[in-house]
């Protein structure tokens, strides 16, 4: 049985940016909690402040106010305990390093011998099929590929939570596919929460255990979904299925009443 | 069909190749062949004592460098140019880096650099030789005082352009500061230094042959004046023809160097070409 322990909690959550020509207010109140092994998927409208809040979840920004909980301590930093996969891996993955000493480098200042962490790198990248390609550099693979790898440092790291920001939106429709496949997979076999945050609403549904989503910005959390899809999945058969259907569409409903501003705030979130 | 035109298309390309060869010859050594002979007849129909014949300046290049003055003069010379640029280099990177890093230390320095930069560098050769006197420091201090400033200012530039999600990244896996530095800073902004040391490079040898030639007892610099001032014409040029050999080992040194710290740099280059 799993584990139902609160891993992630967000209270409140309320993030401004301030800068010389006003304010702007990009996170308006959000809250949920996540338990320990879910896999979360979190959509909403083009900016309505997903990737903010990712970056409030993961330690690289401080929330105005609110409070983010990790495990029962808050979130004051970056965490040993989560790694992040950003979207632009072009961006994220170091060109000078080959694919291996990208997946070895936040590993360094873990106090761990030489054959501990070699075991981790080959572990992960194993995991994601990419041990042949140790060597190479990130800018001789596939776009597909070097997401991966982005996939295998974050694993190799030995997060309990894994955040994804829209992970999958520079790659084609084939590969993708195969790419949703992966963390589902990785997500049953090792045991760690996933919070995914894209925009496609049929990612969503596919992937998560429950469906969040927000509404335009400044942000609340419109709806908190649980996805009733059986367990096993896959492309074909799951997509197929009439109850796949009917999520997408209310999954699309709420953001189109988002995007129109039909939707109505919480009291608590003014 | 397709074996017509694929035999077509082979001996097209043959004829590609010979010439190809023929031509990779020709254009590298075409010129200065040219430049060559044109000097040659030119130095035999003139009067002038200051255009001595490629033959005269062979000579005397064999006979002046190949022996003691090459202990005496060349290695001097050459240790001078090492260490100003190995200097510039070092102090260039690490104040460029720490610069490159600190905000406020950036904006507070940056016009000062600019005005530094722009001053002439053999200026300061009175300027160092008083402070100094006529010693090898001096002459490594005037290296370092003209060739820092492209490596300095290209590592700021370098440092500064860190791209933010990689950062994000290294702040996110918690990378520590002298991995970030390691692995990070000075990776991103290896082809901005590269840029900087190969400026430096010219610039040193241009100071190294300045500051040997203001006051030197010894020295590819020293030589080259003391033959001028004694109408030894042969051997100046061959002075002069040492100094552009120098300059290219360094830039072929350089070549090398680059290609290997910059592999990755290329490497994306030639891909996103493709």
């Amino acid at each position: 049985m799993r584990d139902r322990s609160t891993m992630l909690r967000v209270e409140h959550l309320r993030k401004v940016y301030e800068s010389a020509t006003g304010t702007v207010e990009a996170i308006g109140d959000i809250s949920f909690t996540m338990d320990a092994g879910e896999l979360v998927c979190i959509v909403g409208p083009s900016g309505c402040g997903k990737t903010t809040l990712l970056k409030c979840l993961a330690g690289l920004l401080r929330p105005t106010s609110g409070v983010v909980e990790m495990d029962g301590s808050p979130v004051t930093g970056p965490s040993p305990a989560m790694a992040v996969v950003f979207q632009e891996y072009g961006r994220s993955l170091y060109p000078w390093l080959t694919v291996r000493g990208n997946v070895e480098l936040p590993l360094r200042h873990k106090k761990l011998t030489r054959a501990a962490r070699d075991k981790l790198v080959v572990d992960a990248l194993e995991a994601v099929g990419l041990a042949h390609a140790a060597r190479s550099h990130p800018w001789q693979l596939s776009g597909g590929m070097q997401q991966r790898v982005a996939i295998a440092r974050a694993i190799a790291y030995q997060p309990d939570v894994l955040i994804m920001d829209e992970p999958f939106a520079a790659v084609d429709a084939q590969t993708r596919a195969d790419l949703e496949d992966l963390v589902r997979e990785l997500h049953a076999s090792r045991t760690i929460s996933v919070v995914f945050v894209t925009h496609d609403i049929d990612e969503s549904v596919y992937l998560g255990q429950r469906v969040l989503v927000l509404s335009t910005s400044p942000t609340w959390v419109q709806e908190d979904l649980a996805i009733d899809l059986p367990p096993e999945r896959d492309q074909i058969t799951t997509r197929a299925l009439p109850r796949f259907t009917e999520l997408r569409t209310h999954v699309y409903d709420q953001i189109q009443r988002a995007k129109r501003g039909q939707a109505v705030a919480p009291r608590s979130a003014r | 069909m397709t074996a017509y035109t694929g035999r077509i298309a082979t001996t097209v390309r043959g004829r590609t190749v010979g010439s190809r060869i023929a031509a990779s010859l020709l254009y590298p050594l075409g010129l200065p062949t040219l430049l060559l002979v044109l000097w040659g007849l030119v130095a035999t129909r003139t009067t002038s004592l200051f255009f001595p014949d490629p033959l005269t300046i062979a000579e005397a290049f064999r006979d002046t460098w190949i022996g003691p003055a090459f202990v005496e003069d060349v290695l001097p010379s050459l240790a001078r140019l090492g260490l100003g640029v190995a200097g510039s280099i070092v102090l260039g990177i690490a104040a460029g880096t720490v610069i490159g890093l600190t905000r406020w230390l950036r904006e507070l320095l940056e016009p000062v650099l600019e005005f530094l930069r722009a001053i002439p560098p053999p200026v300061l050769i009175p300027v160092v030789m008083l402070l100094l006197g006529i010693t090898d420091t001096m002459k490594v201090v005037v290296i370092v005082s003209g060739a820092i400033w492209p490596i300095l200012l290209n590592t700021i530039e370098g440092v500064r352009g860190t791209d933010s999600v990689m950062t994000e990244t290294a702040e996110s896996f918690q990378v520590t500061w002298w991995e970030r530095l390691w692995f990070l800073v000075l990776p991103a902004a290896s082809p901005r230094i590269m840029a900087g040391v190969r400026q430096a490079l010219s610039v040193a040898l241009i100071l190294m042959v300045i500051s040997e030639m203001f006051a030197s007892s010894s020295g590819l610099g020293y030589r080259i004046a003391y033959f001028q001032r004694n109408y030894l014409i042969a051997e100046m040029w061959s002075g002069i023809l040492l100094l552009g050999l120098v300059g290219i080992f360094l830039a072929v040194a350089f070549g090398l160097v680059e290609r290997r710290v910059l592999r990755w740099y290329h490497g994306i280059r030639e891909v996103n070409r493709a």
